[in-house]
């Protein structure tokens, strides 16, 4: 009755279409459902009102996998970047703004003590990021598990730390469980600029730059960059839907069947084994392999049950650290926003509000307790300065991740919702003074709201915490880590698995190759 | 305990405490999970005596129980123990055990199925955590009611007499694991036909406020019947006979363990019948599978032993002399029933096969001389002693 070559994947963001492309190259029978009514999952392009397309909820490039873009083709399927390479413009109140690429200072002042630190700071966190990027595309080594392969990638991920060398390796085991608060300290004075590579450490995650595991944070973010993501920090053309309309291209193009406005309800089983999904519209598909890309909670908590887990594996589940603290504000404008001392050139770049850690720090103090932040942190990209696709001549879209919004705000949802993008604005226009009044439209989502339209449990970007303790053999959780969850023919392929989010594919790709590897096995 | 005051008692008295501490001649008391409860009342040996040839009542209120109801009893029962909860039919009550999901045993215990849908779980050791875990998912209520529950062992061949003339009438057709309700004392007497000894005998339950007319009216009734209370050394004698194991004795509860050697399966403790993998889930079931492919650590035999010296932690060698060691007694006694040096004891695979010689080095004292013994051992199965009035339905008098 179930089909063994077919592969149901549950979700279309980009690592279930990368999963499903891989799939479908191997010959596999692969139909992706989504919920939605068009693919793309977090990685999408939405219209924010007439003539205004924003990416609605990632909205910059920089981890998607070379190899992955490569082998699946995504520039003949239609991928390219508006604008690679850009730099980071930190705001400052007084318009003496810093602007940097990479680990060189491209314009602004700082100590002389700083610019001579920059350049080292940017090279040590690439080569360690390196570590980790190098593991983007191995299966996670089983602990105890004592087979070849858990040996051989064990061994690797030791040796790949080996290679820093002595001095660098005891740096990085000194700073990679800690926080980027205490080390930026030991390297730089200017708070400014302490500021914005402090943000970098926690956007989008449930951590405060004084938090444990921000360093560990700011390397994931970094990993992409340090083992050659084509095109650097980058905006694609179209938006971030860009790349999953390219995925999806590629998967069709290598036979898979995507359905969109298909939301699955449950994983049906057959004994101990997957047989497939049933559909909200009460239609069932049956599979011998059901691969999702939705969260792990939603994965082995609703669409599968509880009941269909043992205890411990249930219970280590429901206690993945998966609550976001960012919000997403878009706004339409009807006019490039005039951030003081900023040159209409220059507002294309990545936009950064942190003016000093403890900035950011005393915003998330806030969001720790249930409250919005009153002053915020935000990233802020303003796409259609590069991308004409995005907002109608001399009209612009903004786009930014706005710290720190608790997941479940004391206030109601829809209070705290109105509260935050006043105070939103109310940064905004310390820095481009009038930007209110070139608001045509406006949307800002709450962790909740994030969670409600990507279907996303806790509304976190990257489907739970980056943190040493939900990182690579324990990501999601100890015992399946390895895409294959505990129940036969069914894996995770989303970032709820190693090795985490973040537009990049490889959890898609290494979780085609789990399945494909079972079976070559059975 | 539902009062907030509860931590200031440092150990409980059962209801039965009025009756029992006049019958403790010898004040010998221990603590058994937060009660106070006998170990022996007169003596040892005659409190034995009476399980096999009288009857003997044994207060089993400090054992823990849980009442677990709602619509998901029954699935949730099905993916926390090893067995098929299924064909424990309303009336009637099974043993079980329950693992960890490496497969090893958390505890064992019996499940009551006192109505459609409604069950008792007891278990040797505190379980409303792991069962609480367990919930998530499930529609169900769990509820510990060991301290609203009065519970008897009232074990022994004349036993069924004695439960028929306080009034528990048509008792004797009570087959055993089968539960039986009866009016007493203005409330409902549970009786079920179960127990620790391997002897005809019965569980009563009630509710606290009539535990001591219970127990009246038991010994009102069964002084003709040579009726005893029994303490626990008298039941340890009593449950080696019959061959069952002891958390915290013949093994060590997966949850309490540190060390990853020191638990058993259900495997390794002889318990595969109690194991059903077509259940497609239940905790240990992926483990267990996995050691049904590469096999068991351990085995768990029931051993015959030379001699009249119980082999008390006793290691265990493959021969008399430069053997070497594959494996330890947890449990031995001499069976006065039985008539014969007992054990139980767990081996390293493979041993334990029919051929194989084991023997147990036994320590023991004479005028505080100890000396040593090399005595051999032999594999049983089953029950050291079965009586057949154990099973026999409808039940006699004797």
């Amino acid at each position: 009755m179930t089909e063994r070559n077919r592969a149901i994947v549950i979700g279309a963001g980009h690592n279930g279409l990368v999963c499903a492309a891989y799939l479908a190259k191997a010959g596999r029978d692969v139909v992706v459902v989504e919920a939605a009514d068009r693919v793309g999952g977090a990685a999408v392009t939405r219209d924010l009102a007439p003539g205004f397309r924003v990416s609605a909820c990632a909205h910059l490039s920089y981890l998607l996998d070379a190899r992955i873009s490569g082998e699946l083709e995504l520039a003949k399927h239609g991928l390219k970047a508006a604008r690679a390479n850009l730099r980071t413009v930190a705001l400052a109140r007084d318009g003496n703004h810093l602007s940097l690429s990479g680990g060189t200072l491209a314009s602004g002042t700082l100590p002389d003590a700083d610019r001579a630190a920059l350049p080292g700071y940017h090279a040590q966190m690439l080569a360690f990021a390196r570590v980790l990027g190098k593991q983007h595309n191995r299966r996670p080594p089983r602990l105890g598990g004592g087979g070849r392969s858990d040996l051989m990638s064990a061994a690797m991920l030791g040796l790949d730390m080996r290679r820093l060398g002595r001095d660098p390796m005891r740096e990085f085991l000194r700073i990679a469980g800690i926080n980027i608060f205490d080390v930026l300290e030991e390297t730089f004075e200017s708070p400014l600029l302490k500021g914005a590579l402090a943000l970098d450490a926690v956007l989008g995650a449930n951590l405060g730059p004084r938090s444990n595991n921000s360093v560990l944070s700011l390397l994931h973010r970094l990993s992409g960059t340090a083992i050659g993501v084509t095109d650097g920090l980058s905006l694609p053309e179209g938006g971030m839907g860009a790349i999953t309309d390219a995925l999806a291209a590629a998967a069709r193009s290598s036979g898979a069947t995507i359905r969109t406005g298909s939301p699955v309800t449950r994983i049906t089983l057959e004994g101990d084994a997957v047989s497939g999904v049933e559909l909200e519209s009460g239609e069932r598909l049956t599979a011998g392999t059901v691969v999702s890309n939705a969260d792990p909670a939603r994965t082995l908590l609703q669409l599968l049950g509880a009941r269909h887990l043992e205890t411990p594996v249930a219970h280590r589940i429901r206690h993945f650290r998966a609550k976001g603290m960012a919000a997403k504000l878009h706004l339409a404008l009807d006019g490039l926003p005039r951030f003081d001392g900023l040159s209409a050139e220059n507002a294309g770049e990545r936009l950064v509000i942190a003016p000093d850690a403890h900035y950011i720090e005393a915003a998330f103090d806030q969001a720790k307790y249930g409250r919005c932040s009153s002053e915020p942190a935000l990233e802020i990209t303003i796409p259609s300065v590069h991308d004409r696709t995005l907002a109608p001549a001399g009209k612009h879209v903004l786009s930014a991740v706005v710290q720190y919004a608790p997941f479940d705000p004391r206030a109601s949802t829809d209070a705290a919702r109105a509260e935050f993008l006043e105070r939103t604005l109310g940064v905004l226009e310390r820095y481009a003074p009038g930007l209110r009044t070139q608001v045509v439209a406006s949307q800002l989502l709450l962790p909740a709201d994030i969670e409600r339209e990507f279907r996303i449990s806790g509304g976190h970007w990257h489907h739970g915490e980056l943190a040493l303790d939900q990182f690579l053999m324990l990501r999601p959780i100890p015992g399946a880590a390895q895409y294959a969850m505990p129940v036969n023919g069914l894996y995770l392929c989303g970032a709820g698995g190693h090795p985490g989010g973040g537009v990049m594919g490889c959890a898609g790709k290494n979780a085609a190759q789990a399945v494909l590897d079972a079976e070559r096995a059975s | 305990m539902k009062h907030k005051e509860h931590y200031r008692t440092a150990v409980y008295q059962t209801p039965f405490h009025p009756r029992t501490s006049l019958l403790n001649v010898r004040n010998d008391w221990h603590r058994w999970k937060d009660y106070t409860t006998a170990t022996t009342y007169f003596d040892e040996a005659l409190e034995y005596a009476a399980i096999r040839n009288a009857c003997a009542v044994f207060d089993l209120t400090p054992m823990t129980k849980h009442r677990i109801t709602g619509p998901d009893a029954l699935p949730f029962l099905n993916r926390l123990v090893t067995r098929d909860v299924a064909k424990i039919k309303p009336g009637k009550v099974g043993y079980c055990v329950w693992c960890d999901d490496h497969g090893q045993v958390i505890d064992d215990g019996t499940i009551f199925h006192l109505r459609e849908g409604d069950y008792r779980l007891c278990s040797q050791e505190r379980q409303l955590d792991w069962l609480s875990l367990s919930a998530h998912g499930f529609d169900v209520s769990i509820v510990e009611d060991t301290h609203d529950v009065a519970a008897l062992a009232f074990q022994g061949p004349t036993s069924c007499a004695v439960l028929k003339a306080i009034g528990c009438q048509g008792v004797e057709k009570l087959a055993p694991f089968s539960i039986g309700y009866f009016p007493f004392a203005g409330t409902e007497l549970m009786v079920s036909r179960t127990g620790f000894t391997g002897d005809l005998g019965y569980e009563l339950w009630i509710e606290p406020a009539r535990a001591l007319d219970l127990w009246d009216a038991l010994f009102e009734k069964g002084a003709n019947h040579g009726i005893r209370p029994m303490g626990t050394h008298a039941l340890e004698v009593a449950r080696i006979e019959a061959g069952f194991m002891q958390a915290h004795v013949d093994f060590l509860p997966a949850d309490q363990a540190i060390r990853r050697d020191r638990t058993r399966s259900p495997f390794e403790l002889d318990l595969a019948r109690m194991v059903d993998l077509t259940k497609p889930n239940f905790n240990g079931r992926r483990a267990l599978l996995e050691e049904q492919k590469r096999g068991s650590r351990y085995r768990f035999v029931r051993l015959d032993i030379e001699g009249n010296k119980p082999a008390r932690s006793s290691y265990i060698y493959d021969r008399p002399r430069n053997g070497k060691v594959i494996g330890t007694v947890t449990s031995a006694e001499w069976s006065p029933s039985a008539k014969a040096n007992i054990a139980l004891a767990s081996l390293h695979m493979p041993w334990g096969r029919p051929k194989d010689e084991l023997w147990a080095e036994i320590y023991y004292q004479r005028e505080l001389h100890w000396s040593r013994v090399m005595a051999r051992c032999r594999v049983v199965e089953g029950s050291f002693y079965d009586p057949p009035r154990r099973r026999a339905t409808p039940a006699a008098d004797f």
